[in-house]
């Protein structure tokens, strides 16, 4: 794909070495490490208060770390100021200057650096093209709907060809639709710019929609980083798998190894197989996730691994999926979400056969 | 509501639910009528007594054109020092940590909790020529001889900034407080230096605070009369001393010298509202 601007392209990424923020007793961020490559979007996910909009303070400049050291392409920014680290923003409330115009907002980077008159009037018609609002230049932000004024202040954070561009939960004051749709836009934009982004959100659907990368975040750490469908489907411990998507997470002991399957037997009161890359060590404390779309219901004569008799206890229609609350005969919860069935499924009160295959569940750490 | 359009009817409300705020609103409106319009409607009626203008001729006499340019420049000596010493206090009041900010409120509104004659008194004390600042001064041998503090321009100038201080402070304090830090934030991360936020971004938008403060202070600064009148022992005149005087000798002259002024005032407000609402056309 034709890239537009070499400008666009940072020679080298950022780097959060040991990087560590306390306000007062409070550990806001505690020793994280990250890095995220050239042309890479990484999104930091957690829950409020995990530390992550603190990390973009600091990446920002807005925080200096008490300890660690931030790189960007290759310089040490720690101690910088954020006016010249050379970094793009869009905030949560986009953050618009009200007493400017949509083109005077735009051009404002450009003229804080110093552009002659041309060059700022020929990027910001650029910038403006780029997110489809030619044409509205002389409105004041006060005059646009929040998607416009999303797409300006994107404008104004990508114009002067930052080196990283900052995303502080953006889509949250925008409705359903037009959040989905900046979403795919804006993922759009920064794969064709390849603008290093670093993406701050709650919203795991989010994360997942946009992200090469998650850094799921919770208490100041950094408890997984990886590719969307290994943090959804591989996720390193409970607190990720509890967090993204919807999980049924099981404690259980290792009840025997047999090369490539392992017996779980769960708190549940019924022993598992479940298959596992690497043997875990006989007897030790697992969690065992199984993903609500993985379980099966078994009707005539479809069998899988594992399977027991349940009853529904409440559905939920969704659309396309219907999610169903099952009851175990010794009372434990049971969450499956299947595809809503043409014709009638399984209604409350019914008693079903459900299982999953031993493919299908994933031991993650105990703690 | 099911109702088609074409069948709904403008439900009359009873009047005597409008009895309320009626009633409500009377007494301020008939009091204002009593002693605001009602004098003023007498003193128009006053200065034109005689059947001409001949009392407005008087005002044109150099001596009181120059009695009200005098009282302009005083007014505006008083409202610029009260700028340039509220902006930064009213900034530090929103930007310091609140218990900070609660300590600042405090001396800055303790001053309109005091009596003006008392806050006067008070600055003659510390100005006069065997006063506490002159003494200061000459025991530290910065000056020979006793600076003139009192009964000339700069007195009434300081003692005016004194008592109207706060004035400025509060409208500034409440306009920067809406100022959102993260356009603050935002003009940092774009590339302005600490400088060019506050250029391109924070002073613009405190702008409806300070005309509104320069406003507040500068009408009442044109017609204040106790602590120039104090602070200026005579010396020093402006017009709102010379309505007291010609109040007594010549009521016709004095009305048309105060309705020249409320004309003036009413001049100043026009414009600075008419400024407010182009730098407030954003919001």
């Amino acid at each position: 794909m034709a890239c537009r601007g070499v400008s666009f392209l940072p020679e080298e990424g950022l780097e959060l070495v040991g990087v560590a923020k306390s306000f007062g007793s409070v550990t806001a961020v505690a020793e994280v490490d990250l890095r995220v490559h050239p042309g890479e979007f990484l999104t930091l996910l957690g829950p409020s208060g995990s530390g992550k909009t603190t990390i973009l303070k600091l990446i920002a400049g807005f925080e200096v770390p008490d300890q660690g050291e931030i790189r960007l392409a290759g310089r040490d920014i720690t101690v910088i100021p954020p006016y010249r680290r050379d970094i793009g923003m869009v905030f949560q409330h986009y953050a618009l200057f009200p007493h400017m115009t949509v083109a005077e907002n735009v051009a404002f980077p450009l003229r804080m650096r110093r552009l002659k008159d041309r060059t700022v009037q020929a990027k910001v018609e650029e910038a403006l093209a780029l997110v489809k609002l030619s044409g509205l230049d002389r409105r004041r932000p006060s005059e646009l709907s929040g998607g416009q004024q999303q797409r300006v202040a994107l404008a104004r954070a990508i114009v002067f060809g930052p080196r990283l561009l900052l995303l502080d939960e953006p889509f949250g004051a925008l409705d359903r639709k037009l959040r989905e749709e900046m979403q795919v836009e804006m993922r759009f934009l920064q794969q064709r710019l390849r603008l290093m982004t670093v993406f701050v959100t709650h919203d795991q659907e989010e994360a997942l929609v946009m992200s090469d990368r998650i850094a799921v975040l919770n208490a100041g750490q950094v408890e997984q980083v990886g590719t969307p469908d290994e943090i959804y489907d591989r996720p390193a411990n409970g607190f990720v798998a509890g967090f993204i998507g919807e999980s049924n997470l099981w404690k259980g002991v290792i009840a025997g190894v047999h090369g490539a399957l392992a017996r779980v037997g769960l708190d549940l009161g019924i022993t598992v197989t479940v298959a596992v890359p690497e043997p875990p060590k006989d007897g030790s404390q697992v969690r065992l996730l199984v993903r609500p779309e993985r379980m099966q219901l078994l009707t005539g004569t479809r069998t899988a691994d594992n399977s027991f008799e349940a009853r529904v206890h409440q559905m939920v229609y969704l659309g396309e999926s219907t999610k169903y609350r099952l009851n175990l005969p010794n009372g434990h919860e049971v969450l499956a979400r299947w595809s809503t069935p043409r014709l009638a499924g399984p209604r409350v009160g019914d008693t079903v056969r459900v299982g999953w295959d031993a493919s299908d569940g994933r031991l993650v750490r105990w703690d | 509501m099911s109702n088609v359009a074409g069948t709904t009817h403008v439900r009359r409300v009873p009047w005597r639910r409008h009895l309320g705020p009626v009633a409500l609103t009377a007494a301020p409106i008939g009091l204002l009528f009593l002693f605001l319009y009602y004098p003023i409607a007498r003193l128009v009626l006053a200065s034109l007594s005689g059947g001409s203008l001949q009392h407005f001729q008087r005002v044109l006499d150099p001596l009181y054109l120059q009695v009200f340019s005098q009282t302009l420049i005083i007014s505006l000596y008083v409202t610029a020092c009260c700028l340039v010493l509220g902006y930064p206090v009213a900034h530090f009041l929103c930007a310091a940590p609140s218990r900070w900010a609660s300590v600042g409120f405090i001396f800055v509104l303790l001053p309109l909790w005091t009596s003006v004659l008392v806050r006067t008194y008070a600055w003659i004390i510390l100005l006069g020529r065997n006063g506490v600042i002159n003494r200061a001064l000459l025991t530290l041998g910065i000056v020979d001889s006793p600076v003139p503090f009192l009964y000339n321009v700069p007195g009434v100038v300081i003692g005016m900034i004194h008592v109207l201080l706060p004035l400025m402070v509060l409208p500034l304090y409440a306009v920067m407080r809406r100022i959102d830090p993260d356009l603050l934030k935002a003009a940092a991360i774009l590339g302005a230096s600490p400088l060019g936020v506050f250029a391109y971004v924070y002073l613009p938008l405190s702008l409806p605070g300070v005309l509104a403060g320069f406003t507040l202070v500068f009408i009442l600064s044109a017609g204040f009369y106790i602590t120039p009148a104090i602070m200026g022992g005579g010396r020093v005149l402006n017009v709102a001393m010379i309505l007291e005087q010609q109040s007594r000798l010549d009521l016709p002259f004095a009305a048309a010298l105060a309705i020249c002024l409320l004309v003036i005032t009413l001049f100043i407000y026009g414009v600075s509202s008419r400024l407010l609402r182009g730098s407030q056309a954003w919001s």
